[in-house]
């Protein structure tokens, strides 16, 4: 999955709570040094920098990651109508933006298209969260180096949650998109599936998949208590 | 077979490769309801999920036919397990299997295909059928033959000390359980001396028989592995209570409970109300089946929890259906408790008449009856007659008797499992007719 990197600290509650729904791990900072200091291995995925009063430090910032890897990191400009001006003669250092207060879908949109370059960061075969990893190859999954025996729905199903983290998704949706058929126990398979994901992961680790009330479940962490 | 299916059966093959398995039990169920197994290696799995495996039917009691003994099991991939307790030399899984004609079609003596099939037709009414079972069994130590069974410990409801080996036996079974996909809601010690209850969480019909089938299992082989006898034998000692298996119904349409009313006062909609109106009305023709031995009617009996009236309430206890008021009011906990059926009841046969008494109420509307919230075991039987609540049937022979006459239990078992369960039963009863009780001898020898 991958990390953003995020400008200035703290971000926006809308900005916040769109990058944990739409399942990004992101990371707010203040300046161009705790950027370098937070930097995981693979590099950041993309920069979220929000455009406002302290306009000179956001270019500033936009500026920095630039110069320490030429494009690979791609920057997302929030910036509401007024500034848009600013945005001339500085194409070089952002590669989109959207308009604030800003539409938590586009966002999302924009956010995907900017990062697709990039690819997953993890590799291909593999999806790991915490202490869970799925080989996708050999189908075996572990949780902390403990072998996981699942039956093959229980396997869809966590592996299409662990490879959207932080995101959540209503029944319908897990159930059209992991089952994809006429099951016998129609919508509410989902529901006993998860709880028997979380039995198998054990007790102490059962709110790895939480319930997201009236929604539906989510996977891993969020910053919002949703 | 579709795409869906090549996954889950690549999915198996890797498994049993990665995980080194040794073995591959297949697993199916008798008409009585008791495990069945046969072992493959690991190098005729593909070709047992591609075309399943053939063997004799007739060597396994209620699949034998006059014409075509052999019969094939197809393993249903998606049930395919590690089981925890294998041997440390070679790692074992389950699968459990349909039982088909050699020309592909739905064996009928399989209780696993006439439970899909009753299932189906609840999906082509719209619902999805969901069952929680509470299962009440025994600890003894090794059984002696003629003595009576030795308890454990003489632990009251709720008891909990450090030297109770069975807590522990009770621990380790849910952790087993868990690690198979089977996770459980609640478990204590019961009023009876070594008598434990074990509730299930809530899952589809089909799903919950396999995982009855593999709690009985489990249960009973933790328990062997610290030489401990379990049983789910429905009355194994006199004088105290008999092991249940109480089950929590629900019908689903969609993501909708279709027993949850708001506004009514019960919060029961008119579905669930019809749906008891059939469970009412069938009840006594379904009780060979879901009280399958002569020793499940020396359970149903008054003063023992048991029901012996056919009646509802919602907190009454003597009844035969009883409604839960859900936590919180929690709509997707709507449901209604059968609380007949005993753990030595072939799950997927049971399920299967539950499941058709009720539909026929909701399909033909039945009315519901009132409510029966008196204690019915202290009214007499011009009282019960006045609120036309009628007995549960008394003995194996009188609820075979009615069982017969069922057009509903013949529908739903179809024609091969109802002949024969009626054959097997008649002469289970008729052997325990011919006996000379101790009862007999107390009472007659010396006075007649």
């Amino acid at each position: 999955m991958e990390y953003l990197v995020v400008f200035p600290d703290p971000p926006s509650a809308d900005l916040a709570r769109t990058l944990d729904l739409s399942g990004y791990r992101w990371k707010a900072v203040s300046s161009p040094d705790e950027a370098i200091e937070h930097e995981p291995g693979g590099g950041w995925a993309g920069a979220v920098v929000t455009v406002e009063q302290n306009a000179e430090s956001a270019w500033a910032f936009c500026r920095s990651l630039r110069r320490r890897d030429a494009s690979s990191c791609r920057i997302l400009l929030l910036i509401s109508g007024a500034e848009l001006g600013q945005l001339e003669l500085r194409d070089d250092i952002f590669d989109d933006f959207c308009l604030t207060p800003f539409h938590p879908r586009e966002l999302e949109a924009r956010l995907r298209h900017l990062t697709y370059s990039e690819g997953p960061v993890t590799r291909a075969d593999m999806v790991e969260y915490g202490g869970l990893s799925l080989n996708l190859e050999t189908y075996q999954a572990t949780f902390e180096g403990r072998a996981l025996d699942l039956t093959y729905m229980e396997y869809e199903l966590l592996k299409f949650l662990a490879q959207n983290p932080g995101k959540v998704f209503t029944r319908e949706i897990l159930l059209s998109r992991v089952w994809g058929y006429e099951y016998y126990g129609g919508a509410r398979t989902v529901d006993v599936h998860i709880r028997r994901l979380r039995a198998k992961l054990g007790e102490e680790h059962a709110n790895l998949i939480q319930t997201v009330r009236s929604v539906g479940y989510r996977f891993g962490q969020s910053r919002w208590g949703v | 077979m579709n795409e869906m299916g090549e996954q889950q059966r690549d999915y198996v093959l890797r498994t049993a490769d990665e995980r080194g398995v040794r073995l591959v039990r297949l697993w199916f169920t008798d008409i009585l309801g008791n495990l069945k197994s046969f072992a493959i290696s690991p190098a005729e799995l593909e070709n047992a999920l591609e075309d399943g495996m053939t063997f004799d039917g007739s060597s396994i009691d209620g699949f034998s036919r006059v014409q075509e003994a052999d019969v094939l099991a197809i393993p249903d991939p998606n049930t395919f397990e590690i089981l925890p307790w294998a041997d440390p030399k070679g790692t074992e899984a389950r699968v459990f299997c349909n039982i088909h004609n050699l020309d592909s079609t739905p064996f009928e003596g399989d209780p696993r295909q006439v439970l899909k099939r009753n299932l189906d037709a609840a999906v082509k009414a719209g619902y999805s059928f969901y069952v929680a079972p509470d299962i009440e069994y025994f600890y003894f130590a090794p059984p002696v033959p003629g003595e009576t069974p030795k308890p454990l410990d003489e632990g009251g409801f709720f008891d909990l000390t450090t030297s109770d080996i069975a807590t522990s036996l009770r621990k380790e079974t849910i952790r087993t359980l868990e690690t198979m996909g089977i996770p459980v809601e609640y478990s204590f010690h019961e009023d009876a001396p070594s008598q434990h209850e074990i509730d299930l969480r809530h899952t589809d019909a089909l799903t919950m028989a396999d995982s009855v089938m593999t709690f009985r299992l489990v249960v009973r082989e933790v328990a062997a592995a610290h030489g401990v006898h379990a049983t789910f034998m429905p009355k194994p000692l006199e004088g105290v209570q008999g092991s249940g298996m109480h089950l929590h119904l629900s019908l689903f349409k969609g993501e909708s409970n279709a027993f949850y009313d708001a506004d009514d006062p019960y919060n029961l909609s008119p579905t669930a109300k019809a749906f008891m109106a059939g469970l009412i009305r069938h009840a006594a023709e379904i009780t060979a089946v879901t009280n399958q031995t002569v020793n499940s009617y020396k359970r149903l009996v008054p003063g023992f929890e048991a029901p012996v009236h056919i009646s509802w309430a919602r907190n009454n206890r003597s009844g035969l259906i009883r409604v839960p008021v859900p936590k919180k009011g929690n709509p997707m906990a709507t449901r209604i408790e059968y609380r007949s059926p005993d753990p030595a009841t072939n799950p997927y046969l049971a399920f299967s008449v539950l499941l058709a008494a009720g539909l026929r109420g909701v399909e033909q509307g039945y009315e519901l009856p009132a409510e029966a919230d008196d204690n019915l075991f202290e009214l007499d039987n011009t009282a019960l007659s006045k609120l036309s609540i009628e007995q549960l049937p008394q003995s194996l022979s009188d609820a075979l008797h009615l069982m017969e006459r069922s057009e509903l239990v013949q529908n739903a078992l179809g024609d091969h499992i109802f002949e024969w369960f009626l054959r097997n039963k008649r002469s289970e009863w008729r052997g325990y007719k011919t006996q000379v009780t101790p009862f007999e001898l107390d009472r007659y020898l010396r006075s007649l």
